[in-house]
């Protein structure tokens, strides 16, 4: 039998010749990414629980302050400069300030072919580059730093076979949102999400870490492409050589298959509370909101800031509405500047922060307030996820959140 | 024995513990506001040795440990639900939580109500009914019966030094 891209690389990580779903490995990792959302309970844990505290390879090792910086209170001061003391002690690579966390791991670390542990439940991003990324919490990040290793229950596959090319005025979002309301939020719980086909290679790594990001909104484990020459090409930009390129063979098992036509996809949200409550965004037009986001690890990048300022070039923000920009990184803030995007936003009204989660994470800057309504590119709409617990939550494109933004009711790009 | 607090189905991770609480400093800090967004006296009705009850998609969301760290911390004694997200069951897994997939449960019981878990046998009792539940794996069964992941770390080294010596 042969295997899926996400069963070799396991396969690989674990030293053995061929895994199957539902078999537990134990597995090398090749990397570990944490930010400030769970590092401090890690490195407690490490200081209280361990009885020989030890790390195997702090060169695998990589922590991002991306949640809520620069910090907004004492306490928060404190779990950051325990988690800056406790890298430079170890000699652990250091990030903060520089932007969310997957953005600064694609940029700058993901190769095709590793097996990454994230304390961060999109680190399945990484699928973009062939990579199998996963996310887990603080004690399977200890057991990691410590050993190096973990264990693994190898995951089904299930294929999603694309056809066709997105019609202008639909967005690689758009598609995601689509899929996870079509399967649901719980729709490949434990399995890994495979993109194949055309309509795949119509999709840039930017495109495609859109969609890997989202896959855990579908309960997903992890998500990936193969590495082809477009991830390739974008990872030889980036100065870095692949682990090693996996495809999938001719007769890997999926326990199923799906097949998405993009010519067919429109613009959609979803609605509150669910991420998975998927409509046309037709039928959402026309309510009122008050805050709109463009950023976040799933939308932040410079393709999603071109649409947001070509769409507010000689427009302003409605004076109800504020309208936040968050670059994803550094390197996509100077990008954005270079481009004279920053000029064209700070004109028409909107407001721009340095690159971190923001409003997304919903425990810094932006929150909202009682029964607010927020349009956003941020990864979810849980009830109170960007604040009050009475406010609502709708997530879209960055072309209908910017549309929105200047219209002060959900609206599409097309009815500017 | 124990009281049971049921909640809906894709009960998320912000639910169980949002954003805005989880950079503080300890998990005793933070079980205060377990739950806070659907009950906001959860953290101060819950007892030792009671349950949380689920349906669908339990703990789907976020890896934050927080969520079933809080859980654990106030004393919950197990989720019975009918499906977990896959991060928020490893994590439980991993602190030593017991998670029990039970598909029957969910549309039988309210909040309120009293059960009682009898893990070894895959089984719980409320309201005069029996239920039967999935087992965990052995592997992950191992976890849990050390008392977590951390435990069985420190057990696998103290055997390994005690071979070596």
């Amino acid at each position: 039998m042969g295997m899926t891209i996400a069963e070799k690389i396991i396969a690989a990580a674990a030293g053995v010749e061929s895994v199957k779903p539902g078999d537990i490995h134990t597995v090398t990792l090749d990397r570990m990414m944490s930010n400030d959302g769970t590092t401090h309970l890690t490195i407690d844990m490490y200081h209280q629980q361990l009885d020989h505290p030890a790390i195997a390879d702090s060169k695998k090792l990589v922590f991002i302050v991306d949640h809520n910086v620069p910090a907004d209170n004492p306490k928060t001061a404190a779990t950051h400069k325990k988690m800056r003391d406790f890298a430079r002690e170890h000699q652990i690579d250091f990030w903060e300030g520089k932007g969310v966390c997957h953005q600064i791991m694609m940029e700058h670390y993901v190769r095709p072919g590793e097996l990454i542990f994230g304390a961060d439940s999109h680190t399945c991003t990484y699928g973009a580059l062939g990579a199998f990324g996963t996310g887990v919490g603080c004690t399977d990040f200890l057991y990691g730093m410590v050993t190096g290793t973990s264990w693994l229950l190898v995951p089904e596959t299930v294929k999603f076979n694309l056809t066709g090319k997105l019609r202008k005025g639909v967005y690689p979002r758009d598609l995601m949102l689509h899929i996870i309301g079509q399967i649901g939020a719980n729709g490949v719980n434990y399995q890994v999400m495979e993109f194949s086909g055309e309509g795949a290679k119509t999709l840039s790594v930017n495109d495609r870490m859109v969609l890997c990001n989202l896959a855990v909104e579908a309960g997903a484990k992890s998500a990936i492409f193969e590495a082809d020459e477009i991830a390739l090409s974008w990872l030889k930009d980036h100065g870095r050589q692949p682990k090693q390129v996996f495809t999938s063979d001719e007769d890997a098992h999926y326990i199923c298959e799906y097949t998405f036509n993009l010519d067919d996809i429109q613009p959609v949200v979803a609605r509150p509370d669910f991420v998975d409550d998927v409509i046309p965004a037709a039928q959402a037009c026309g309510t009122k909101i008050d805050e709109a986001f463009v950023g976040s690890c799933n939308n932040g990048r410079i393709d999603e800031l071109r649409v947001a300022a070509r769409l507010l070039k000689g427009r302003q923000v409605a004076d109800t509405v504020r309208f936040l920009i968050v670059p994803a990184s550094n390197d996509v803030y100077l990008q954005a500047l270079e481009e004279g995007l920053m000029e064209t936003f700070m004109e028409a009204g909107a407001i721009v922060m340095n690159a971190n989660c923001s409003v997304c994470w919903g425990s810094c800057q932006g929150v909202i307030g009682e029964n607010e309504v927020l349009i956003s590119t941020g990864t979810r709409n849980f009830k109170g996820r960007a604040g009050h617990p009475s406010s609502k939550v709708y997530l879209a494109s960055a072309a209908t959140v910017t549309a929105s933004a200047i219209k002060g009711f959900i609206a599409t790009e097309d009815q500017l | 024995m124990g009281t049971i607090f049921k909640f809906h189905h894709d009960l998320d991770t912000d639910q169980i513990i949002a954003s805005q609480y989880l950079l503080l400093p300890t998990i005793e800090e933070m079980k205060a506001h377990t739950f806070e967004s659907l009950d906001a006296d959860f953290s101060k009705k819950v007892r030792p040795g009671d349950f949380v009850v689920g349906g669908d998609n339990f703990g789907c969301g976020s890896s934050r440990e927080q969520a079933p760290s809080v859980l654990k911390a106030l004393g919950v004694k197990a989720v019975v639900a009918q499906s977990f997200a896959r991060i928020f069951y490893r994590n439980a897994i991993n602190i030593g939580l017991p998670v029990i997939v039970c598909k029957d449960l969910y549309e039988q019981v309210s909040t309120g109500e009293t059960m009682e878990l009898f893990l070894s046998e895959g089984l719980v009792k409320a309201g005069g009914q029996e239920y039967s539940c999935t087992k965990l794996p052995p592997y992950m069964q191992a976890i849990l019966d050390k008392g977590g992941l951390i435990a069985s770390l420190n057990e696998a080294e103290k055997s390994t030094k005690g071979g070596e010596q």
